[in-house]
């Protein structure tokens, strides 16, 4: 039994079936990637996981309760943290604020009316947001504004975001689009300092074979909305349907 | 029956100057995405320049009149407008008349050109600002706007009649068959409804059958698209906004004889555009244009003595109370697209 | 002190020290001194810099913090004065029931209409609230007559309740006895200095609302505010609910306007539906954006400067000019002055859109941040090259919403 079970998901968007009969389970403490070609639905799929689509059928327990018909805010108390293609942070906030709130909302729930608290009081909240950046080599950076970071580090204050919630399941879309070489290689090595430092599951989209090979535990393949194949790494480097599905496409 | 057809008939030219300012909305908002709080001051200048045309024709000098003498028995002096006494009295009266529809002439170069000022000047540097700041700014300039001509023209609203041939009512209803004297309607608004009616067909008839409104079209409907084609989609917005400018003006022209030009009228239809532009759909020209005749009849239903008495005051909130139901209801408005300002 | 780092004590007793001294540092001139006409120090003005100070405080809780710009805020301040005056005729000349009373009143209509109106976002929240506001005053005028006595205004009449006036109670609004009108006058040399009971009432309320303001700015809360401006999709994906947030800082905002709403009825017991109207919800938008929105310090010194230079400037008139300029040879004077008139006198409106245009385009962040870089220049000027870390106006947020 998986942490995250998906049984029997259809999504459908007009005439195009974007998601058929789709079944998945991940482990805890595991890596799990999704890889497929271009429009397999792993951009669904995901969307699907944390509140932004409700799926036509089928069903996605995370933890034992079903997420289906939550809000991404009450998914993300769930225990699910998500890592977006570009990243999503407080452009305006500095670092520090940035690593701070996910920390309140783990603390506080969903809302809290502390108007008269005050941040800068809250020690054993900011040690933890320090040490969170510390983490991430970004605690000289901490009064910087977010916006002002290069890509790279914005990447960096992402995850550092969601790991600061001490996340049941991390969530990766993409993490490595449209980076260079050098940025993705230390994203790798970021995730992989992740994995060995802490319990955690994640479930990883990506294009990049290179960063799927060098973290997944398991790789499940998707084309045209369907799981393909679903097995550990060096299985499916050799696999032909997967080939055929990369292959065929890339040549075709 | 004849109550209905009434109240319809009063709706439509509150609804007219409605859709016509909503168009040049929609189309300064679909094709720049421009969110401009200065278009009312566009329609109160259109006014203006009826009034201009008014005062214009009215110029006159002073001239001694031989046949008439004054109460002290010297020859009487009288103002002899300049129009009369180039045209003769009957031709050059019957100009003076007329000044409302011959500010038309006066309306659309100067509105069209001060479009292509306000975009260059002003517009065009807040394509990519956030919309709080484009609000502020053309707020701003509505207040200026409107302030120039306070100065100008003063605070009291200005009397511009409409030419005399079409200033009185008819029995609308004999003409359908209903009993005389049950359906009387003033000539005037018939003549702005169909006046709005033509410059609503000419807009469309433009975007759709010209080149250039093809390519505004498609700028409409994904401007990063046409832009990356290589044509030259700033020069045609330009184009486009002068023209909003213009279609605001020609209502505001239009419109005097029913409602007496005053500084401050531009912001009052601003604020019940937006409403209309909001419940039409931001960014649908058809929905602009059929919320701003439905609100208009709508609000003059609700003013019939019969509504009021069951619902007290509904005349006067009914607009803002059916935007508020469809706002919430259906956020994109009647006709409105997906994704429009939904960021 | 005050649950205050040293720095925002520091600053929050210079405000202090600034809002009681006001009476004597706006009358910088000599009463006899041609310049006199620029004193600001008399009563009814320096209550109006508290109280539009108040109602722009609350407003930038909303709009500077979260970044939703309502464009409904008078029909608070309109829901405040009726509250205070309906409490003169029912209860008594006492004003601190209808402040109360007022405050909560115009919480739940803020409930209310924020309640539906942020259920949407951006242009269409701002739409949604001018529909509410224009609907509140449009029913003033109309249906709601009854209540608020319409185009006259609400006002007390003789034959009123008023069950709790005594024989000896004062006949104008008062608290406990400190009647709001009375003013002790200074004479010291030449200058002319008025204390008013009304302006030292509503300038403690300020500082009471400044100091709430600024624990808000503070505390999780406000930054909670400030991350929803920024990137409401974070904010969901982080696990908390935006809409509770918005809705908190709409009422409080709502609250404050209130507020302010029932301080004019407070020094002044009337209630005008035009109060209500939308320009007057344009005027507290635009005394946030010319202080500096997101700001603490920004919206109070918008609206000391848009109420000073209304005063001001629209008493200005061509004697005034005539006097200024007659030093000049005549036919030069007439056309400096004819230069000058459009702007000044009634024409001060035109002055406010020209100056909130340019605001608007060459300093996003209002006076505050125009101070800042005068400031910067300054410093760097001075000693040459040197980090300029300091930050005067204790800005929360360094930079915020400069849009380029």
């Amino acid at each position: 039994m998986g942490i995250l079970e998906v049984k029997g998901v259809n999504k459908r968007f007009g005439g195009l079936q974007a998601l058929g009969d789709v079944n998945l389970s991940v482990k805890e403490n595991t890596v799990h990637a999704i890889i497929g070609p271009n429009g397999a639905g792993k951009s669904t799929l995901l969307n699907c996981l944390v509140g932004k689509l409700i799926p036509d059928t089928g069903s996605v327990m995370f933890d034992g309760q079903s997420v289906l018909g939550r809000k991404p805010h009450e998914i993300n108390q769930m225990g699910i943290s998500r890592v977006f293609q570009t990243p999503e942070i407080f452009g305006d906030l500095t670092v520090l604020e940035n690593v701070l709130i996910p920390c309140f909302a783990k603390r506080d729930g969903a809302f809290r009316m502390h108007a008269f608290e005050t941040v800068a009081h809250e020690k054993e909240i900011v040690d933890r947001a320090m040490h969170m950046l510390d983490d991430v080599n970004m605690a000289d950076k901490k009064d910087m504004h977010a916006s002002s970071l290069s890509r790279g580090d914005k990447r960096r204050l992402e995850m550092a975001m969601c790991l600061v919630q001490e996340p049941k399941l991390l969530l990766l879309d993409e993490p490595t689009a449209g980076m260079a070489r050098a940025d993705t290689n230390n994203t790798i090595d970021l995730l992989k300092h992740i994995k060995a430092t802490r319990d955690i599951t994640m479930a990883i989209i990506e294009h990049d074979m290179h960063v799927v090979f060098s973290l997944a535990d398991r790789i499940t393949v998707l084309a045209q909305g369907t799981p393909l194949v679903e097995d550990v790494p060096e299985k499916i480097k050799g696999h032909p349907k997967v080939q055929e599905a990369y292959l065929g496409q890339a040549h075709g | 029956m004849e109550a209905i057809i009434l109240q319809i008939l009063n709706g439509l030219d509150k609804g007219s100057a409605y859709a016509l300012i909503a168009l040049g909305l929609t189309l300064i908002f679909g094709t720049l995405g421009v969110v401009n709080f200065a278009h009312g001051a566009l329609f109160m200048i259109g006014a203006f320049c009826a009034v201009i045309m008014q005062r214009l024709l009215g110029l006159s000098f002073e001239m001694v009149d031989e046949t008439k003498t004054d109460f002290l028995g010297n020859p009487l002096k009288v103002q002899v407008p300049y129009v009369e006494s180039w045209f003769g009295p009957e031709l050059g009266g019957a100009i003076i008349n007329w000044s409302v529809p011959l500010g038309i002439a006066l309306a659309i170069p100067v509105m069209i050109v001060l479009g292509f000022v306000m975009e260059r000047g002003l517009i065009k540097h807040f394509y990519k600002r956030p919309h709080a700041d484009q609000i502020l700014v053309t707020f701003g300039l509505a207040i200026v706007l409107q302030e120039i001509i306070k100065y100008f023209f003063g605070a009291n609203p200005i009397q511009t009649g409409a030419p005399d041939m079409l200033s009185g009512s008819f029995d609308f209803g004999t003409m359908l068959g209903f009993d005389p004297n049950v359906i009387i309607y003033p000539l005037w608004r018939l003549v702005y409804f169909l006046f709005a009616l033509f410059i609503i067909a000419g807009v469309f008839a433009f975007l759709q059958f010209t080149t250039f409104g093809m390519v505004v079209r498609a700028g409409m409907a994904d401007r990063e698209t046409v832009g990356l084609l290589g044509i030259d989609i700033d020069r045609r917005f330009t184009i486009m906004f002068g023209l909003a400018a213009a279609v605001a003006g020609l209502a505001g022209v239009m419109y005097t004889p029913i409602l007496a030009p005053n500084y401050h009228m531009g912001m009052d239809f601003l604020v019940l555009s937006f409403v209309v532009v909001v419940v039409g759909g931001m960014g649908s020209l058809p929905g602009a244009v059929a919320a701003g005749f439905l609100l208009g009849i709508l609000q003059s239903f609700a003013s019939m003595n019969e509504i009021k008495s069951i619902i007290p005051g509904i005349d006067q909130v009914i607009i803002y109370l059916v935007a508020i139901v469809i706002l919430l209801t259906r956020p994109r408005g009647l006709m409105g697209r997906k994704g429009v300002m939904e960021d | 002190m005050f649950g205050l780092s040293a720095k925002d004590t520091r600053f929050l007793l210079i405000v202090v020290f600034l809002t009681l001294a006001t009476p004597i540092l706006l009358q910088p001139f000599p009463e006899t001194s041609s310049l006199a006409q620029f004193n600001a120090g008399y009563p009814d003005l320096m209550q109006k810099f508290a109280i539009f100070g108040i109602f722009a405080i609350g407003f930038n809780i909303l709009f500077g913090l979260t970044g939703y710009l309502s464009f409904g805020h008078a029909a608070f301040l309109g829901v405040g004065s009726y509250t205070v005056v309906w409490m003169y005729k029912l209860l008594g000349y006492n004003v601190l029931p209808g402040l109360v009373l007022a405050v909560i009143i115009s919480a739940l209509f803020a409930l209310l209409i924020g309640f539906i109106s942020l259920r949407r976002s951006g242009i269409y929240f701002s739409i949604l609230t001018l529909a509410f506001a224009q609907m509140s005053y449009n029913l003033a005028y109309s249906v709601l007559t009854p209540i608020t006595n319409g185009e006259t205004g609400l006002q007390v009449y003789s034959n009123d309740p008023q069950i709790l006036m005594g024989e000896n109670s004062p006949t104008s609004p008062h608290l406990f006895g400190l009647v709001m009108r009375d003013s002790v006058q200074v004479d010291v040399g030449g200058w002319l200095f008025t204390f008013n009971i009304g302006y030292y009432f509503c300038a403690i309320i300020a500082i009471l609302a400044f100091y709430i303001s600024l624990r808000i700015f503070r505390s999780p809360f406000g930054m909670m505010l400030r991350a929803i401006k920024t990137n409401q999709t974070r904010m969901n994906y982080t696990g908390l609910n935006s809409r509770p947030y918005t809705l908190a800082a709409f009422v409080i905002s709502g609250m404050y306007a209130g507020l302010a709403g029932g301080l004019l009825a407070s020094m002044d017991p009337l209630a005008g539906a035009e109060r209500m109207q939308w320009t007057a919800s344009g005027e507290v938008v635009l005394m946030t954006i010319l202080g500096g929105a997101g700001t603490l310090m920004g919206p109070v010194l918008g609206a000391g400067f848009i109420k000073y230079c209304e005063n001001i400037f629209s008493k200005i008139n061509d004697g005034v000019l005539h006097g200024w300029f007659a030093f000049m040879p005549d036919g030069l004077e007439d056309f400096v002055i004819a230069l000058i008139h459009p702007f000044v006198g009634k024409g001060w409106h035109l002055t406010l859109g020209i100056l909130f245009m340019l605001v608007v385009i060459f300093l996003p962040g209002g006076l505050v941040e125009g101070g800042q870089r005068l400031a910067r220049l300054f410093r760097r000027k001075r000693k040459a090259g040197g980090p300029s870390r300091k930050d005067p106006e204790h800005r929360p947020n360094p930079e915020p919403h400069v849009a380029e």
